[in-house]
């Protein structure tokens, strides 16, 4: 089976500005909905309390939620379904320190004559420990930034660097747009996802930048956009199965993989679409943007094979002894 | 057909994979096996503080007590003496030729201060190193304590853990209802602070109408009942003795019946004991446990032999995680929760299935889709992403690895991300069959001018993977350590095997059907 099969190079990079358009408009929509909305920290991150329970039959959430609400501590509590009818999760603000009897036993003994329940998952998490975890997010996000900026400049040129993780934060941001849209849960998992975005996005834009690369070495015509052309065409057919393969893994985790796993497998379907689309349409444009000219880089190239082809003589000069 | 190396270690990796990751999936006695995250199998993850300062605060308060003793005892005179901000100690020598001598006294005898002065008053406070030293021995001994404490319990391989500075992480697994994990909490928490206190026969009368205030003013202190805390008693503050001097505590019956605990003092606390009963006949010795009166019995006579009894109206279970916090030891610092993740066995159970749907289900979608869009080419790819799934799995039985939910998803990713790989390679020699070479070549270039891009980019993955995992805590670390692995694992399986299973296989490729083996039309080759 073959479905892309192209006998001439897409012309892309003509098209170049509407792309550009469309990605400045989720950009900023992105923007817009993070500063104004923004995220809906979850427990790991905010602190608090969760309670899961599981009932026997239908939950009775309005009798959950009168008697969690009689005590004055829980008020503003939060209680909803999760997953099915039979699943409910409690969730507040509030933390407990107490390690004998904490929030999760107090809310068993209050549910006592809501029916046959069973507390399945409790989690408390003290504000200070949230900020943490929040801090240490951050600094993962930042130093994979880093060490992929070091790793690209060394292996490709600063230029390409610099692309990829514009290409990169392009496709974070719109994630996180949509994970504010959507009014997804923030928590460990979905900064999990973020990452692995990160590295998949990644994974795509230097499959066309390594395409480029070799562009650059062995066709004539000094023209980018020329190059950048073919390189994306060539590459098309793997992209788009690898997203495709990607796609449909992650789309049954976040089918069948319960209801735990949603926030993680949501954020990284909207990060494997917005992903591919930006290694084809929006890397390679800003490589332009920024410059990078074949025919200086092949001029570089050429000092630096010359450079070293002296060297080599000089050696040989010497081993001979000669000098 | 000829065999080469490639193929060869391909094989072998298949057959360690195999091998290694049997004892995981059969679950077997035997070997090295994966351990299932809390989240999986069910349990309680923790991460505890410990209140340090009440350490510091303690140790203080042993610091005056030894200066009342020494000036005491070398008939020093003093007055004021009190604590001061924490952790410092005040007094004031009331005579002038005394100054040398204790100045002398505290420098032999109290360790890690530091004197000021000022006229006869005096200060003497920790050094920072002395408060540093208590606060790291407070932490080293919660976690000693809670792990004897959790291990008497006898519970299945428990994790006590100093994590940080100031951080205990406490894991247990395979806790069965909420109530047991309460219990378990609770004997955690216990600080078994026992003590033997005399009551304050003079003034126990006047107890209901007297502020904590004047309580201490008298050198007393008040204390409730734990059965009916409205009765109060008014005990001497310092004890006659404390639990340090315990050697043994069990559980035991009084001739009721009722479960008491019965524990044994060493030889010093033991001869206190009997000079204190013996000097107090028909006076009232409080029995006090976490600053609540079990009983306060009427000293009938000199008890000698060091054993005594706390009875207290327990349950037996009660009784019984009191004795075993009695003999490991009180908590020198008291703990309190920052995090705590406690997941039911069922819903581990859940979480397992759901999550095995997804990687099966996932898998087998992958699976189907290269061999109908490769054919041949596709079911090589599959062969490799099966030798990859196996080698995860051995990886992480041989470091015996903790598999959490956001392993799996690692897990299902990786199989996303293994046979991109083959894509990338797969698409490269389409093209140069397209371009006319031959199936040898086209093969071998393939792999030639994929390789980079396919190692950039695993690379750069492994760069979000590492950080990941520095940063991560918990489960997030089981993702990234998967996902790790799996990358690492299809450089293995995805570059090396399949091109080592090309070469075997080049013999018997057919070029006129490149169709069948390559999922592609051509007019064959030129």
């Amino acid at each position: 089976m073959e479905i892309f099969k192209y006998k001439k190079p897409l012309n892309l990079m003509a098209q170049s500005k509407r792309f550009g358009l469309v990605s400045l408009t989720l950009l900023i929509i992105s923007l817009g909905l993070i500063v104004t909305k923004g995220f809906n920290y979850g427990l790991d991150f905010a602190g608090g309390t969760l309670v899961q329970v599981h009932y026997k039959e239908k939950a009775p959430i309005q009798k959950v939620r009168d008697a969690i609400t009689k005590v004055k501590a829980y008020e503003g509590a939060s209680v909803t379904y999760f997953g099915n009818d039979n699943e409910i999760i409690i969730r507040t603000k509030k933390s407990s320190k107490s390690l004998g009897k904490d929030m999760g036993d107090e809310m068993r003994e209050l549910l006592k004559g809501t029916g046959d329940f069973e507390v399945r998952r409790v989690d408390i998490v003290g504000a200070k420990v949230g900020s943490e975890l929040r801090e240490k997010g951050l600094m993962a996000m930042l130093i994979s930034i880093l060490g992929i900026l070091i790793y690209v400049s060394f292996r490709f040129e600063w230029r390409f660097a610099i692309a990829s993780v514009m290409a990169l934060m392009h496709d974070v941001t719109i994630a996180m747009g949509a994970v504010v849209l959507f009014d997804v849960e923030v928590n460990l998992d979905t900064l999990a996802a973020l990452l692995t975005i990160l590295g998949y996005s990644l994974n795509d834009t230097i499959i066309v930048f390594d395409r480029i690369r070799e562009g650059i070495h062995t066709v004539k015509n000094p023209d980018l956009a020329k190059i950048i052309d073919e390189s994306v065409t060539q590459t098309l057919s793997r992209t788009t199965l690898t997203s495709l393969t990607t796609f449909f893994v992650v789309l049954t985790l976040f089918l069948f993989g319960g209801e735990i796993i949603k926030g993680f497998s949501f954020t990284l379907l909207v990060g494997v679409v917005v992903g591919t689309y930006s290694s084809i349409f929006v890397a390679s444009p800003i490589l332009m943007m920024l410059g990078f000219s074949v025919s200086d880089y092949r001029l570089k190239a050429a000092e630096k094979a010359k450079r070293e082809k002296e060297k080599e003589k000089m050696r040989a000069m010497y081993e001979n002894g000669t000098i | 057909m000829k065999l080469n190396y490639r193929v060869i270690l391909f094989a072998f990796a298949l057959i360690f994979g195999v091998v290694f990751s049997i004892p995981s999936l059969t679950q077997s006695e035997q070997g090295k096996k994966i351990t299932l995250g809390l989240d999986l199998q069910g349990g309680l993850h923790m991460l505890l503080g410990i209140k340090s300062e009440v350490a510091i605060e303690s140790r203080i308060k042993s610091i005056a007590a030894s200066i009342k003793y020494l000036f005491d005892d070398e008939e020093i005179i003093f007055d004021d003496l009190r604590m001061v901000e924490g952790k410092k100690v005040m007094f004031e020598l009331l005579d002038k030729d005394d100054v040398a001598k204790a100045k002398k006294l505290l420098k032999k005898e109290i360790e890690g201060t530091t004197l000021s002065e000022n006229g006869l008053n005096f200060i003497l406070s920790m050094t920072e190193a002395e408060v540093a030293r208590t606060k790291s021995s407070a932490i080293k001994q919660a976690v000693d304590t809670i792990r004897n404490r959790l291990n008497e319990f006898g519970l299945a391989e428990p994790t006590v853990a100093k994590q940080g500075q100031d951080k205990i992480l406490v894991e247990v697994p395979g806790i069965k209802t909420q109530a047991d994990e309460q219990r378990i909490r609770e004997l955690i928490a216990r600080a078994a602070h026992l003590q033997l206190m005399a009551v304050d026969e003079d003034r126990i009368a006047r107890v209901g109408s007297m502020s904590a205030q004047e309580a201490k003013h008298y050198g007393d202190v008040i204390l409730p009942d734990v059965n009916t805390p409205n009765r109060k008693y008014l005990l001497r503050a310092i004890p006659v003795l404390d639990g340090s001097m315990l050697t043994d505590a069990k559980v035991g019956f009084d001739k009721n019946n009722q479960p008491v605990i019965n524990f044994s003092l060493n030889g010093q606390g033991a001869k206190i004991f009997g000079d204190f009963t013996g000097k107090y006949v028909g006076k009232r010795m409080a029995v006090v446990l976490d600053n609540n009166v079990y009983s306060a019995p009427v000293i009938r006579e000199r008890i000698g032999g060091g054993h005594v009894q706390i009875s207290g109206r327990f349950k037996l279970s009660e009784a019984h995680d009191l004795a075993i916090a009695l003999r490991s030891g009180a908590l020198l610092a008291p703990v309190y929760v920052m995090e705590k993740r406690s997941v039911g066995p069922s819903l581990g159970a859940d979480n397992i299935k759901a999550s095995m749907e997804a990687l099966i289900l996932g898998f087998v979608l992958v699976v189907l889709f290269m061999v109908l869009y490769y054919g041949m080419a596709g079911v090589v790819a599959d062969v490799a992403l099966v030798g990859n799934l196996f080698l995860i799995l051995a990886i992480m039985s041989l470091f015996g690895a903790t598999l959490t939910l956001p392993g799996m998803a690692g897990i299902v990713l990786t199989v996303g991300m293994a046979v991109d790989a083959n894509v990338i390679i797969n698409e490269r020699i389409r093209e140069l069959l397209h371009e006319g070479k031959s199936t040898a070549k086209s093969i071998e270039e393939g792999y030639d001018k994929a390789f980079t891009a396919i190692l950039d980019a695993n690379v750069t993955t492994l760069i979000a993977a590492v950080a990941l995992w520095a940063y991560g805590t918990g489960p997030l670390k089981g993702f990234a350590i998967t996902m790790g692995i799996g990358i690492l694992a299809s450089m293995l399986t995805a570059i090396v095997g399949t091109h080592g299973i090309y070469q075997w296989l080049l013999p018997k490729i057919d070029k006129n059907r490149l169709g069948f083996w390559f999922g592609i039309k051509t007019e064959g080759n030129k």
